[in-house]
């Protein structure tokens, strides 16, 4: 089903906001340092990390809520220089979703168009898409009040649809909704997206949020931008420890370069031995030392005699349930911090007895160089 | 008492037993509260009886005749004179309201809005007047606006007035700058709680869907602000339909207004009867007016879309 819209995708090679270089300083503080970033027309992109790394900040500066004090952002080919937020071609949707109160659902969002001067029909009929692309149909004379949180978000995400921005911007969209409904919203946004084709900006902290529905990613770290690439690389080829460690588990190993060139690196461990690895694009060596990475569901259990090209022996120290899978933590002689590894539980790895020995296979392609 | 564990049927009975007034939930409530509601009676209820009951007596001489009559609110209502000063104490009181909140509102903005850390010290400074007590700051005003007081001597200095204008004071303008001034801080209070409540989201919000700042803030901060132009319009209103002080002082003859005529009553003219039924006649036609106000304002805040 997901495969199917995404073929009809109206995403095009067309850069939408592009922002060269971007400061926003504070005295001494920099909430963003120089960051660089070109979002395609069409695109789902995420501005992805942890409180305080200037992803809100970035949004607000492409609303015109807030002003760069160094570079420049552009939308749509237009300079934004010297343009407030309320002549933008963009629009927002809050993160506590900014209702008004003293307006019913229909009222709010007809907020907008009131300015447009439509005639009657045109605005009530373009209030009335918005409220069924959000499946809102019928709610319109409710108080703004009297509607549910997630009620609230889709009154939110009409009102702002309804203006026909060329970027949409959401602010921790889901963020004040519980967990059920943001799973079932993180679908419903995607999919409103392809259909409407418009470029969507999402700020969020929720790693898993931004793997699900991004076409792209950028992860932010301290005002700066670390990585920028689509989910499954972000995820598979992290850039650094900081967005390995972001992203879900990751099993670090220290390593030593014995070898660099143009597109790979030779590596050498204590626990894995020799590898050579694919040689990440932004990758500067810091000296000798390198860091390799290993996602723990990359690494399977080995039953009883089985073998596999690459393994690794070692001993079961921890081991936590978590229903459909179970956690292990295993010692490995030579490695300084033991593995995680997830393994499903089908094949009863929830009943390995801690202590006991153990083997581990790997595929050589899961393991990630990253510099130290 | 072990029946009260066998369920609710026996529970009844039991209660019964007891004494049932007692037990029952709105007695043991008023119970609670009857502290307070013995104090609100006794010095708020009580003396508005009173006031009633000696607006339908008459006043015989040295004694009260006990004899229910209407004619104290004939009097009221149809003497031109009493109607004429119901009319300016209304007149007045409209007015001061309407300037008060009307000048307040800006300040309660700006402090709220552009006050940045330093709102308590805003809000300190607007509470200093009330450091000197409300006749000096009636005096001060006569001073001002006075035959030889300060406005007069300013513009005779600018040369835009030959002769100084006796025109500033004595009169119910004077009462509505007077006044207008003196319930300030009372106007600004209220609306300044009620523009902080204003989420700044929603402001955002409007600026986002297209709204210029003016169009922002007449179709969200003001409508949201409601709540607090309401209360103070009304903190104004009530207490300045009844004033008698600001009037006697700086009123002259045409800003005398019916307090003082009430007051009158009670006082040299001795006619307690006459003065209640114009108190009650008052406080009647001056909740009309507050209740209108409300109205109005609440209907004005729906125009907002």
């Amino acid at each position: 089903m997901l495969e199917q819209v995404q073929s009809e995708r109206i995403q095009t090679d067309r850069t939408m906001i592009e922002i060269r270089d971007v400061t926003r300083s504070y005295g001494s503080f920099k909430a963003l340092d120089n960051a660089s970033l070109a979002i395609r027309e069409g695109e789902f992109f995420s501005l992805l990390g942890p409180s305080g790394c200037g992803k809100t900040t970035l949004l607000r500066m492409i609303a015109g809520f807030d002003t760069p004090t160094g570079g420049s952002i552009a939308v749509d080919g237009q300079p934004m220089e010297g343009i407030p937020a309320n002549r933008r071609p963009t629009n927002m949707v809050f993160q506590s979703y900014a209702i008004f109160p003293h307006l019913n659902v229909e009222q709010n969002v007809a907020y907008g168009l009131k300015r447009l001067k439509l005639d009657a029909g045109e605005e009530k009929r373009r209030v009335e898409e918005a409220l069924a692309q959000v499946s809102l149909t019928g709610l319109g004379k409710r108080r703004a009040t009297e509607i549910s949180g997630g009620q609230r978000q889709r009154v939110a995400l009409a009102r702002a649809l309804v203006m026909r921005p060329k970027v949409l911007l959401l602010d921790e969209p889901l963020s004040a909704l519980d967990k059920k409904l943001r799973e079932q919203m993180q679908v419903e946004l995607r999919r409103l997206q392809q259909a409407v084709g418009i470029t969507f900006v999402l700020v969020t902290h929720d790693q898993y949020e931004a793997l699900a529905m991004s076409d792209r990613i950028a992860v932010m770290f301290g005002g700066r931008i670390a990585q920028v690439a689509s989910p499954k690389e972000i995820y598979q080829r992290p850039v650094n420890r900081q967005v390995a460690d972001f992203l879900g588990g990751m099993n670090f190993v220290k390593a030593e370069i014995v070898e660099e060139n143009g597109a790979s690196l030779v590596l050498d461990t204590l626990g894995f031995g020799r590898v050579r690895t694919d040689k990440p694009k932004a990758f500067v060596r810091n000296g000798g030392a390198a860091t390799l990475g290993i996602r723990p569901e990359r690494l399977r259990v080995l039953w009883d005699n089985a073998t596999a090209k690459f393994e690794v022996a070692g001993k079961v120290v921890e081991r936590h349930y978590f229903g459909e899978i179970t956690h292990l933590i295993v010692e490995i002689p030579g490695l300084e911090k033991p593995l995680s590894v997830t393994e499903t539980n089908d094949f009863g790895a929830d009943d390995i007895p801690v202590g006991a020995p153990i083997r581990l296979a790997y595929d050589p392609e899961a393991l990630v160089a990253m510099a130290d | 008492m072990t029946v009260a564990a066998e369920g609710s049927p026996p529970l009844r009975m039991a209660g019964a037993r007891r004494n049932p007034l007692l037990q029952s939930e709105a007695v043991q409530g008023f119970a609670l509260i009857s502290p307070t509601f013995v104090y609100a009676l006794i010095l708020l209820v009580l003396p508005i009886l009173v006031v009633i009951a000696h607006s339908f007596w008459t006043q015989n001489y040295l004694t009260i005749d006990h004899t229910f009559t209407l004619e104290n609110y004939r009097i009221a209502l149809t003497e031109p004179i009493y109607r004429d000063l119901l009319w300016r104490s209304l007149y007045i009181s409209l007015t001061v309201s309407l300037l008060t909140v009307a000048l307040a509102y800006p300040i309660a903005y700006f402090i709220s809005f552009h006050g940045g850390r330093h709102k308590s010290l805003w809000l300190f400074l607007i509470t200093i007047p009330f450091w000197t007590s409300y006749l000096l700051r009636v005096m001060s005003w006569k001073v001002i606006l006075g035959y030889n007081g300060v406005l007069n001597s300013g513009l005779m200095g600018l040369g835009i007035i030959s002769e100084p204008s006796d025109a500033l004071l004595y009169n119910s303008s004077a009462v509505i700058i007077t006044l207008t001034h003196a319930w300030a801080t009372f106007a600004i209070l209220p609306i300044f709680v009620s523009l902080e409540k204003v989420d700044r989201t929603l402001v955002e919000a409007a600026t986002d869907l297209g709204d210029g700042p003016l169009r922002s803030f007449l179709r969200v901060t003001l409508p949201l602000s409601a709540p607090g132009v309401i209360s103070a319009a009304l903190i104004v209103m009530i207490p300045t339909v009844g004033d008698y002080v600001t009037p006697k002082l700086v009123g002259g003859k045409d800003g005398v207004m019916i307090a003082n005529a009430i007051q009158a009553q009670f006082g040299k003219a001795s006619n307690w009867p006459l003065g209640a039924a114009l108190s009650v006649t008052t406080m009647i036609i001056a909740s009309l007016m507050a209740g209108a106000t409300v109205l109005v304002i609440r209907a004005l805040q729906r125009l907002a879309r």
